[in-house]
């Protein structure tokens, strides 16, 4: 099987992943579509290195899972204390920042 | 050169006094004044032993040196503290301590309902120990630390009454425009040191035979520049009338009898540079002979005793320069005029100090009169000050005014009749002004108020007083008895050479000088004493009074060709700083506020936006690479 056709996938997953950060207000949502990028990404690694027959991107790919690991449990601790405090998971609600 | 260790103690004592009295504060009111009056007499007598010491050396060796510390060692620049006592300096050391001191005596009883005494005193001793640095400096340098010292003394006496606002006022006009003159010595060091490489007396004298004429001669205006400033004279005159705020005391020693010298003192001790520099020289003449008239046709306007005679210290102090721009012809009379003049206008100043205090501190002779016989002391003192300066023979005034005017005449060609004519008019205004004030004050009517009560000042102002008249008797006749002081200060000045050719003898002179007083006093006689003389002065008189009354329009000159330009300059200035620099510093300022939050408004604080940023920012990075990766 053509090995570019994963690249087209990862890059169909990444615009997913993209454009629902973007466009979703609902944070769970926006999280999951940033862990899509990630696996898009990881997809990509895990690719070049299939094409160029070296191990350096599954070793990269590992890291990232375990990295995504470590933000996921670090960003659901955050939206659902923002819930708790704010009775909403909506994003835009999240706004002081730029006070 | 005989060295000497004790020539420090001259300045030492009136130094320490000043220091003890300011640091002690009023825990030395009770005897400040004796300490410091003990203090000037002492320095006086130090001087009258050096005198005695140096009358014992032979001629070669009467200058005394004195190494206080080497004070400046960078390169071949080298200047020592030192002193310089010779015949020249110790005429100035005896008048400026022996004045000073009959001074301190007056000024004890002057200013005794005065809270502030002994800050006065303090500022008396400064200036007397500064005064006596700037006479014995060894080089223009130390001249110039006494030189500020007597600046600066003159400043806090000037305001010793600081609380009001208009004397305040005056002691920075002082200060200010002494200023100008002090650039005026400043440069002429710079000079020296630029083109001849030294700053001592001895050395620019040794290089002064070998110097460019061009060097000299800027050397020699700047000195003139800093003797105008110092000694009031055209065109930095304007200052002295109003330095008449300061207490009378003051008047007589600063403003009259040794301060204001100091340019006559500068011009005779550089006679090298200007015997030098023609032109220079030149100057220095001119500037005597305006500043004589100048002085004299003031004098005839003033109704207040104490700036009449300031306008006539300034035109006295002309007749000093005058015979110091004549060379070496008139160097010895200058400084003879000088000495004499330091008693009897000393003395009259004294004299009108102790009139003001008999009087409420009135100054308008015009509210005086026939003060003669509530205050006789005081008339008699007064009275042969009056001679002197008028110089009727023998007093004082008669053989040293008379020998200036003699060696103008004798100064060749048309200059010389020129600068004779304008000394002859100058002693003929002197007479007559000088006899104003002596009619207006004690022999015309009395116009004063009721309330006034004329006394005789207490035994402590007088004494002083008489001295002083004493000396204004017989100087004269002293210094001129077998020429005993043109060859006492021909080693320093050199040899006084008599003009080839003599225009007029002195008998000549004397007897023009005489006619000239006869017909000053005449006058004056009949316009005031004669007639009566109001008790306000009248309004409607011709426009000569009226430019006289205000000082010849000096203070309208200034304000009209340098105050108002300076302002207009600064006013240009702050503009310029205001609107060019700030305004390029506030500039930046407002663009960068300006940029900052315009762009604070792309920070929405929405994650969403940020996140688009981020991924905008991706493509347009990867589309970047992209192309020129292609």
């Amino acid at each position: 099987m053509n090995p570019y056709n994963y690249l087209y996938v990862a890059g169909l997953l990444f615009t997913i992943g993209a454009v629902g950060v973007v466009v979703r207000r609902n944070a769970i949502v926006v999280f999951m579509c940033v862990e899509l990028m990630l696996n898009a990404a990881n997809l990509t690694l895990v690719t070049f290195a299939r094409i160029n027959g070296t191990l350096d991107g599954q070793v990269v790919a590992f890291f990232t899972m375990v990295v995504a690991a470590c933000e996921v449990v670090v960003g659901l601790a955050i939206i659902v204390t923002i819930y708790r405090s704010r009775r909403s998971a909506s994003i835009d609600d999240a706004s002081l920042l730029k006070r | 050169m005989v060295t000497s260790t004790t020539l420090v103690y001259l300045i030492a004592l009136p130094l320490f006094g000043s220091a003890i009295l300011l640091l002690a504060g009023r825990r030395s009111d009770k005897w400040g004044h004796l300490l410091a009056t003990a203090l000037s007499a002492s320095s006086f007598a130090l001087g009258l032993y050096q005198l005695s010491q140096m009358l014992g050396r032979s001629t070669e060796e009467r200058a005394i040196t004195q190494k206080l510390f080497s004070w400046i060692n960078v390169g071949t620049f080298n200047v020592d503290a030192g002193l310089l006592l010779d015949q020249l300096s110790i005429c100035f050391v005896l008048l400026i301590t022996g004045v000073g001191t009959l001074i301190h005596i007056y000024s004890i009883s002057y200013m005794s309902h005065d809270e502030n005494r002994r800050r006065f005193f303090a500022y008396l001793n400064l200036f007397i120990a500064a005064m006596l640095l700037l006479v014995l400096g060894n080089s223009y340098l130390n001249l110039y630390v006494g030189w500020e010292g007597v600046g600066l003394a003159s400043y806090l006496l000037i305001g010793f009454w600081n609380q009001k606002p208009a004397y305040a006022t005056a002691s920075k006009k002082a200060f200010v425009m002494n200023r100008i003159g002090d650039m005026g010595l400043s440069f002429a060091i710079m000079i020296a040191f630029a083109t001849l490489g030294t700053v001592s007396f001895r050395g620019v004298q040794e290089a002064s035979h070998t110097a460019s004429k061009a060097a000299l001669t800027a050397i020699g205006i700047m000195l003139l520049v800093a003797a105008t400033g110092k000694s009031a004279q055209f065109p930095l005159q304007a200052w002295l009338g109003d330095a008449m705020a300061g207490p009378t005391p003051v008047s007589a020693l600063i403003h009259a009898a040794t301060m204001v010298t100091a340019g006559v003192y500068l011009i005779v001790r550089s006679n090298f540079i200007f015997d030098a520099a023609p032109t220079a020289q030149l100057l220095v003449v001119i500037v005597g002979a305006i500043t004589l008239m100048f002085g004299a046709l003031v004098g005839t306007a003033k109704d207040d005793i104490k700036k009449a005679l300031a306008a006539s210290t300034m035109s006295q102090i002309g007749y000093m320069i005058l015979g110091a721009g004549l060379g070496p012809a008139g160097y010895a009379f200058a400084i003879m005029h000088l000495l004499t003049h330091g008693f009897f206008k000393a003395g009259m100043f004294l004299g009108a100090g102790s009139v003001m205090h008999g009087m409420n501190d009135q100054v308008d002779m015009r509210r005086y009169g026939a003060l003669r016989k509530f205050m006789p002391i005081t008339f008699a003192t007064f009275g042969l000050g009056y001679l002197a300066i008028i110089g009727v023979p023998p007093f004082a005034g008669f053989y040293s005014k008379d020998a200036i005017i003699e060696t103008a005449f004798n100064a060749g060609g048309v200059k010389g009749i020129l600068l004779g004519s304008t000394a002859l008019l100058g002693a003929a205004i002197t007479a007559f002004y000088m006899t104003r004030v002596m009619v207006l004050t004690f022999t015309s009517k009395e116009r004063w108020d009721d309330n006034q009560h004329p006394h005789e000042s207490p035994l402590l102002m007088w004494i002083p007083m008489a001295i002083l008249a004493i000396g204004s008797v017989t100087t004269g006749f002293l210094f001129t008895r077998g020429h005993a002081l043109v060859n006492w200060l021909s080693p320093v000045v050199g040899e006084h050479a008599e003009g080839g050719k003599v225009l007029l003898q002195p008998a000549v002179v004397s007897g023009l000088a005489l006619i000239a007083v006869i017909i000053g006093v005449g006058i004056a006689i009949a316009k005031y004493q004669l007639s009566d003389v109001d008790s306000v002065a009248p309004q409607n008189v011709s426009v000569f009074t009226r430019v006289a009354r205000k000082d010849l329009m000096q203070d309208s000159f200034n304000e009209a060709v340098f105050m108002k330009p300076g302002q207009a300059l600064t006013a240009l200035l702050v503009k310029g700083d205001d609107k060019v620099i700030d305004g390029a510093v506030r500039g930046v300022a407002a663009t960068a506020l300006g940029t900052g939050s315009t762009l604070r408004k792309t920070q929405t604080g929405f994650a969403r936006s940020y996140a688009a940023f981020i991924l905008i920012g991706a493509i347009v990075l990867i589309a970047g690479i992209w192309v020129v990766t292609q």
